[in-house]
């Protein structure tokens, strides 16, 4: 180190820096005497002008927050409204001692500990000048003995706030979503200036998707103030432009009947049309009611709902991803016609299991003893397992990969509620990155009946069913389809992305498809011939029997652990009128036991209400839960 | 040898304890009023100053020579836990500047604001100098890597400081005055792609600061609102909490970045004289000692850490009065809040070891 320390020219070295020490002070000293003939100038030559300025400085730009837009479904119902609600605000710079004029001012209205807790935590995120809530929604007999006190609280004001409101709590709650306080997540991605005033944004749902449209844009006025800073008369106002109403395609009637069948149970139901990809219902079972997040759910129910065994905060919709089990075997049906590698007429015998060539194991047919020869609208029609191990062999896994893609399962519809998963079709390449295995035959069997590593979300299995429906058209699904000015009722279309054709040579594809569908519900041997009986129109769908583990596990390959405690997930998709389709649905019950017996007669009163106005039952209510 | 006075054992140096205390003890008083006369800000102000303080205590007991052992690795350290905020806001998606240890979260970009003049102070005391170009282009390196990252957050206001702080050490080590104009011109044009860069947001703060007219309820009505405060303040000012219009609520970020308005408002251009005095009597006396400081290192470091002080000063109120764009600048020492506190009173620690510590070297 010392050594080092004399070699260097030091002398030179020191004065070096001196130098620059004293270049460099001298431009700190010609800085500061330019803050000081500044200030030179502002408070002595211009003193005056400022200290008139000063004094008649009564003047505050202060921000107008824009009135939210509404929600309301096709058919005019209101899904989220604004409500005038009254809350006791405290403005923190105007109380000497904060304790206890909460003490005083409840005894005149009720005071919770828990608004006392986030009183308090709101206090210490806002400023000392900023009007701080205590209490929400004050009834009128409450308001009535604030205002008789008023005098005995200075700081302390009653205000009129419009607060969001969804008025069908439960039933829409994974539709619309919710608003929330604005946090500090979203404060670092905001346009600051387009938010001034503003305390809520769109958290979920289509009020998080259509957040810009919903918000408007924030006036703003210059007011004249006394010395105490309450305003005397306004200078100039700048309107707020309001935000737009959405407009949905969801069909309020049909979603309740949907939530309704799906009472008690978990599950989902999406229904959409097939000839746009309008989302007539989507339900996510159970729901929450959404409207305590608006003004910050208190912890204990918020832990309760993030605890729940049936977990009501998860969109099952759209996020939930769940094998398909049988609902597969349509779409493999097509698939395996397109490649050629299955012939409409051509039979596969089915003794009740199948064995790979060279290997002991046997892959079993849920029926023990065999569905004897069997073509592929039998195939269809009874559900054979081994004919679709057959044909996912013959298929292989990279075919089975790309022909699932061409209907859109493994990734994004694209609908316009936040959170959606991608499910999963496996493939060779994601075996390796995922769990650095190779891949094996075993796999593409059991992924040939909707089992293994395949998952798929509701939203998925309605948008190809839909696609079937009307003979390989793949829509983009949307709940919102236009918004509207308030004002003027300017129609503003929005929108999405456009639908894309699955191309397969032979367009006999799809009726052949389309026929076997509609002999599962209406042909003498179908699995859901029950739930086809007298109907008044003709339906087609498949049925589906899934063995499960719940959809917080990722883990396909634990099967063992986890069967036991779980009944399968049934499920059933299908459209109507098999002619000319209107609607296409995806039923997922969870634990429901068979697609037959639990997921396919709701889809039947969903088609009896959709097209011929009929209201369910009361049978449905089974309750053998 | 005379024997040492007390404070050269406990290596602090009483000017500028002096000063420095001077300077808090003001920032309390303006607070008080500034924070709507509620004595808690107050003490719990008073409290943070305290604890810096002592941290100032702890650092100055140091040597010089154990920092410069430090330096790179105290460097490369902020540099990684700067990639981890930077990583763990990917995943959250959003912006991430805080590590959560428990008990405690810090911003690793405040810590490069001393990090990055000890690395480099560390690098170019290494070799002969004035230094010479190749480097200057690793220095320049060194800095750019943590401004990027810093930058990325995004915080372009502690990236420009923590750049500042280590180029001013480039140029008291002599950097040629030629490599400067290129340095100016390089920076010229890096402009435009640094745009490209930009989160939208913070190019439309960077319009506003061009054109605060567009921007009514922001920075274009505090600039005004700021200088209205300033000039009615006059010679003498109003008095001490008879500040009408901080009290009326006019000017926005009150105990933060507009603090100098609301003293200059009550205690006047005398104040204001008053406290740039104090501040250019603790930046004379960091000059000092760097020019006295006995090695290289030490020279550098002193002199790096007490320009970047007086950037914050200038800039803070340059922008109080209007001369320079409302950027996120606390005025040192005065304006409320801890963590730019702390980090002050880190560096003013290093400053007194590097002064207390030299008689010892040369014994």
């Amino acid at each position: 180190m010392s050594l080092k320390f004399y070699f260097k020219d030091n002398i030179e070295e020191s004065r070096l820096i001196k130098r620059r020490i004293i270049i460099a002070a001298s431009i700190v000293i010609l800085l500061m005497g330019l803050l000081l003939l500044r200030l030179v100038n502002l408070q002595m030559i211009k003193h005056e002008h400022f200290i008139t300025l000063s004094q008649n400085n009564r003047v505050k730009v202060l921000p107008i927050p824009p009135i939210r837009g509404l929600i309301y479904s096709r058919d005019d119902i209101l899904l989220a409204e604004n409500q005038p609600a009254f809350s006791l605000e405290i403005i923190p710079e105007q109380v000497e001692n904060m304790d206890d004029v909460i003490k005083a001012l409840a005894r005149i209205v009720s005071i919770q500990d828990e608004d006392t807790r986030r009183f308090y935590k709101l206090l210490k995120e806002k400023r000392r000048h900023d009007s701080v809530p205590l209490r929400y929604n004050l009834d009128e007999i409450e308001v009535a003995n604030f205002a008789v006190n008023n005098h005995l609280f200075p700081g302390v004001e009653v205000v009129a706030r419009p607060y969001r409101r969804y008025p069908l709590k439960d039933i829409t709650s994974h539709v619309i979503g919710y608003v929330g306080r604005i946090d500090d997540n979203d404060m670092a991605q905001l346009d600051n200036s387009n938010y001034l005033g503003i305390t809520h944004i769109g958290k979920l749902g289509i009020e998080k998707t259509y957040e810009e449209l919903l918000h408007g844009r924030v006036g703003h006025q210059q007011v004249e103030v006394n010395a105490q800073g309450r305003i005397i008369r306004v200078l100039e106002r700048t309107a707020p432009e309001p935000g737009k109403n959405i407009y949905l395609s969801l069909d309020v009637s049909l979603q309740k009947v949907a939530v309704e069948a799906l009472k008690d149970k978990k599950g989902a139901i999406v229904a959409v049309d097939p000839a746009n990809g309008d989302v007539l219902a989507l339900v996510s079972s159970p729901g929450y009611d959404p409207n305590p997040f608006v003004n910050g759910i208190d912890a204990k129910s918020y832990q309760a709902l993030l605890e729940s065994k049936s977990t009501p905060l998860i969109n099952r919709a759209v996020q939930g991803k769940y094998p398909p089990g049988s609902v597969i075997k349509p779409f493999l049906g097509a698939v395996a016609l397109a490649y050629g590698v299955r012939t409409k007429d051509e039979t596969t015998w089915c003794p009740g299991w199948y064995a790979l060539k060279g290997h002991e194991h046997r892959y079993r047919d849920w029926k023990r003893g065999g569905h004897g020869h069997v073509n592929l609208n039998t195939a269809i029609v009874q559900s054979c397992d081994v004919y679709y191990y057959s044909l996912a062999n013959d298929l292989g896994i990279n075919r089975l990969y790309d022909g699932l893609a061409n209907f859109g399962f493994g990734e994004k519809t694209g609908i316009d509620i936040s959170g959606e998963s991608t499910g999963l079709v496996p493939s060779v390449e994601w075996k390796r990155r995922v769990y650095n295995q190779p891949w094996y035959q075993g796999e593409t069997l059991i992924a040939g009946i909707g089992q293994g590593a395949v998952l798929t979300t509701p939203v998925q299995l309605a948008v190809a069913t839909a696609a079937v429906a009307s003979q390989g058209k793949i829509v983009s699904p949307h709940l919102a389809y236009e918004a509207r000015d308030p004002i003027t009722n300017q129609v503003q279309i929005l929108e999405h992305a456009h639908s894309h054709q699955v191309a397969f040579q032979d367009p006999g594809i799809w009726k052949f498809i389309i026929e076997a569908m509609t002999d599962v519900v209406h042909g003498a041997y179908g699995t859901a011939r029950r739930s086809g009986m007298d109907a008044k129109y003709k339906f087609a769908g498949k049925t589906g029997t899934a063995q499960v583990i719940g959809i917080d596990q990722n883990e396909a390959y634990k099967k063992e652990d986890i069967a036991e405690e779980f009944q399968d997930h049934a499920l059933f998709i299908a459209f109507a009128p098999v002619d000319s389709p209107k609607i296409a649905v995806a039923i997922i019950v969870e634990n429901g036991g068979s697609g037959s017996g639990a997921a396919a007669p709701i889809a039947r009163i969903l088609f009896d209400h959709y097209l011929l106005g009929l209201q369910p039952v009361s049978e449905v209510k089974e309750n053998n839960t | 040898m005379e024997q040492k006075s007390l404070a050269q054992r406990l290596h602090i140096d009483i000017p500028l304890l002096f000063g420095l205390v001077l300077l808090c003890g003001m920032g309390l008083i303006i607070l008080y009023s500034a924070g709507g006369q509620d004595i808690d800000i107050v003490i719990r102000q008073g409290v943070r100053m305290f604890l810096a303080i002592m941290l100032m205590f702890a650092v100055a007991q140091l040597t010089p020579t154990q920092m410069e052992r430090w330096s790179l690795w105290v460097y490369l350290g902020g540099v990684i836990l700067l990639i981890v905020v930077l990583y763990i806001g990917h995943i959250s998606k959003g912006a991430q500047r805080w590590i959560d240890i428990g008990l405690v979260r810090f911003q690793p970009s405040e810590i490069m604001k001393l990090a990055v003049p000890m690395a480099v102070a560390w690098f170019l005391a290494s070799s002969n100098l004035p230094v010479k170009i190749g480097r200057v282009v690793i220095a320049c390196v060194m800095i750019m890597v943590p401004v990027v990252l810093i930058a990325k957050q995004p915080d372009l206001g502690t990236a420009l400081l923590v750049a500042i702080a280590g180029l001013s050490i480039l140029f008291i080590a002599g950097i040629s005055w030629r490599l400067i104009t290129a340095l100016f011109m390089l920076a010229a044009a890096a402009a435009p792609l640094l745009w490209h860069f930009m989160h939208d947001y913070q190019r439309r703060r960077l319009l506003m600061f061009l054109d605060p007219e567009q921007d009514p309820l922001g920075s274009g009505y505090h600039i005004i609102q700021s200088q209205i405060a300033i000039g009615s303040g006059g010679i003498y000012g109003k008095g001490w909490l008879n500040g009408t219009q901080s009290h009326l609520e006019f000017l926005p970020e009150r105990s933060t970045d507009f603090i100098f308005a609301v003293y200059s408002e009550e205690f006047g251009l005398m104040g204001a004289i008053l406290l740039i005095s104090i501040y250019l009597f603790v930046i004379s006396r960091g000059l000092t000692i760097a020019v006295s400081a006995q090695q290289t290192y030490g020279k550098l470091l002193a002199a790096g850490i007490i320009l970047t002080f007086s950037v914050y000063v200038f800039v803070n109120i340059g922008m109080a009065i209007g001369q320079l764009p409302v950027v996120g600048v606390p005025l040192p020492l005065i304006s409320q809040g801890g963590t730019s506190i702390v980090t002050l009173m880190l560096a003013f620690g290093i400053l007194m070891s590097i002064n207390t510590h030299r008689r010892m070297l040369s014994e």
